[in-house]
């Protein structure tokens, strides 16, 4: 009885890919997303210019020996602030700051809701009580100002200590996903499988169920990301932010004591919004790409909705043909 | 401690029992002050080479008694014994209990981790209890395992994940796990219910000659009388948590005592009665239609 051997894989969505479907490699190849393409772009191109600009600027971000609100010219590409520091250089800078903030928040954030979320949904019980109501409480404080509120507290703040600050207030959302999800994933055969066959709990948690987490765990990694980002710019532009280290934010606060807006020196505060815009922008859009391969149902709404489009115009074309006809009729 | 010298577990293929004795199992309903008892006094011996069949309908108790005895769930009262000692609760004593008892889920779908490779999931019990004979290395005996269970080609089927096989394929991946620490004993929970029909005799000859072969022990879950007669030695037939008759397989199917088991029997198709539902619907069809 050794016939049973055909194989059939998951038949793929599009019947156009069926005979893709059974080539060697067996894999479905799914076209590239768009969004997440341009979302990519845009991030490399941030992070690019993190790593390479404090290289290529020439002059020092701290150097105040320049002449006072340049417009940007071929010296200073992005102009010069009030107190003759080099725009470029700051910008350039600062990019490292927030992205460092961003990524260690959001590295924080994403351990915190692995370690509530997946032990409380795994283990259950009393464990699951108590770290639930850690989680319940962290969810209800508002963020912005328990952060305004630590960071107030704590004298010479660092940028790595604000990236701690926003990381421990910014992981509650996350583990309340992770904790239903682990309590889903817990009931499944495969994990009962894997405790018969006598792996421990820390294993069965870390092989078994974390990778099934992955998807998720990268969507709350990036919107964790976005959120310290975004946080670090406002927390700097209230003044709360690192001190003594340059980041978009600090600039957005000294754009602000210096009247930049008054002034009309628009390369001073436009720069530093904009790349804040773009980083939560090209995050958002990966996530989003993420989230349609997880979800096909997101995937082929889009496609749903232009098909009905085409049905609709193409009937409106065929009534319009139809009176046209009829007209004609009647003329003749 | 009591332990078991790790050259037994060859010589002990022939000998040893799992036991099952006076077991119940209640759970606590939620949202009302009572409890609902899933397994009620129920006592059996598993031995090597033979075979039970624990026959009943959805929510009869029949899972609840698979997960009693791999220690998923712990019995309200009564033990699991095994080789007539009780069943480690935990620890290195509970990690031996499970290189003995196994068991084969019944969907293959749910049953694999979507995320790991065929060979990863063999491999996993072969490391922990450390099942490899010396002189061969965890990929050859990977391949051997799949090979046992007509799995082929082997070294194409270890790199391959559970969404590129077939549901009798996974279901034969399942039976090679379970098989893998070198177990003596097998719960299987209706292994071939959730396969197409045409493939359900392949897994069970292949189980029932793996059983020869290992001189295991087996508990077969299922609500299918047929099977269960042509599987297996014995009979139990489970209601309501109770088993209600037991005995012999041919005793059981063609001398049923119990009513619920005359009903099991009458349920089933029978090519002798074909077309007699249709002709009775067909009649009372005819007489309310005039």
């Amino acid at each position: 009885m050794s016939d049973v051997a055909t194989t059939t894989s998951v038949p793929p969505a599009d019947p156009a890919e069926v005979d893709k479907g059974k080539d060697e490699t067996r894999r479905v190849r799914r076209p590239v997303n768009g969004k997440f393409i341009i979302g990519a772009t845009m991030l490399s191109l941030i992070v690019l210019f993190a790593i390479f600009g404090p290289i290529i600027a020439e002059f020092d971000p701290r150097n105040s020996n320049n002449p006072v609100l340049v417009p940007p010219d071929s010296t200073h590409w992005l102009g010069t602030t009030s107190l003759g520091y080099d725009m470029f250089s700051q910008m350039a800078t600062g990019a490292r700051t927030s992205l460092m903030v961003g990524i260690v928040a959001g590295l924080i954030a994403v351990t915190l809701s692995i370690l509530f979320g997946v032990i409380a949904g795994y283990v259950g019980g009393l464990t699951d009580e108590i770290l639930t109501l850690v989680i319940g409480v962290m969810l209800v404080i508002p963020g912005l100002p328990l952060t305004i509120v630590i960071s107030s507290l704590v004298p010479g703040r660092s940028g790595l200590l604000v990236a701690v600050i926003l990381g421990i207030t910014g992981w509650a959302g996350a583990a309340v996903v992770l904790r239903s999800q682990a309590q889903s994933l817990r009931n499944r055969d495969y994990v009962s499988a894997s405790r018969i066959a006598g792996e421990k709990p820390l294993r069965v948690i870390g092989v078994e169920i974390l990778p099934n987490l992955l998807p998720l765990l990268t969507g709350q990694f990036l919107f964790g990301v976005i959120f310290a980002i975004l946080g670090e710019a406002g927390l700097s532009y209230l003044g709360l932010g690192p001190t003594g280290s340059i980041s978009w934010g600090t600039i957005l606060n000294e754009a602000q004591a210096g009247g930049a807006l008054t002034r009309g020196a628009w390369w001073w505060f436009v720069p530093p919004g904009i790349a804040v815009a773009l980083v939560g922008c090209s995050l958002a859009l990966i996530n989003f790409a993420i989230d349609e391969v997880i979800n096909p149902k997101l995937r082929s709404a889009p496609l749903e909705a232009r098909r009905v489009r085409k049905a609709k115009a193409a009937a409106r074309a065929q009534k319009r043909a139809d009176r046209a006809a009829k007209r004609q009729e009647a003329k003749a | 401690m009591t332990d078991t010298p790790q050259s037994d577990s060859t010589q002990d293929k022939k000998s040893g029992t799992l036991e099952f004795r006076n077991v119940v199992k209640e759970y606590r309903v939620r949202g009302a002050h009572k409890t609902l008892r899933a397994v009620n006094d129920v006592s059996f011996t598993l031995e090597p080479g033979k075979t039970i069949a624990l026959v009943g309908e959805s929510g009869s108790g029949k899972s609840t008694i698979a997960k009693t005895i791999l220690q998923l769930e712990r019995p309200t009262s009564g033990e699991v014994l095994i080789d007539g000692r009780a069943v480690p609760k935990r620890g290195p004593a509970l990690k031996r209990y499970r290189k003995d008892v196994q068991m084969v889920f019944q969907d293959p779908f749910a049953s694999l981790n979507p995320f790991h490779t065929i060979a990863h999931h063999l491999e996993r019990p072969l490391r922990i209890h450390k099942a490899v004979e010396p002189g061969q290395t965890v990929d050859e005996r990977v391949i051997e395992l799949l090979e046992r269970v007509n799995l082929e080609p082997a070294k194409d089927i270890a790199k391959r994940r559970p969404h590129e096989l077939s549901g009798g394929q996974r279901q034969r991946v399942a039976i090679a796990r379970a098989l893998a620490p070198g177990s003596r004993f097998l719960i299987a929970d209706e292994p071939v219910s959730m396969l197409d029909v045409s493939i359900r005799l392949g897994v069970l000859n292949l189980l029932a000659r793996l059983q020869r072969e290992e001189n295991l022990g087996v508990l077969y879950i299922t609500h299918d009388l047929a099977t269960a007669r042509h599987f297996s030695d014995e009979i139990m037939v489970m209601y309501r948590g109770d088993v209600v008759e037991r005995g012999p397989s041919d005793e059981v199917i063609l001398n049923p005592q119990h009513e619920y088991t005359k009903t099991l029997l009458q349920a089933a198709p029978d090519p002798d009665r074909l077309g007699q539902m249709r002709d009775e619907v067909r009649a009372s069809l005819t007489d309310s239609g005039t």
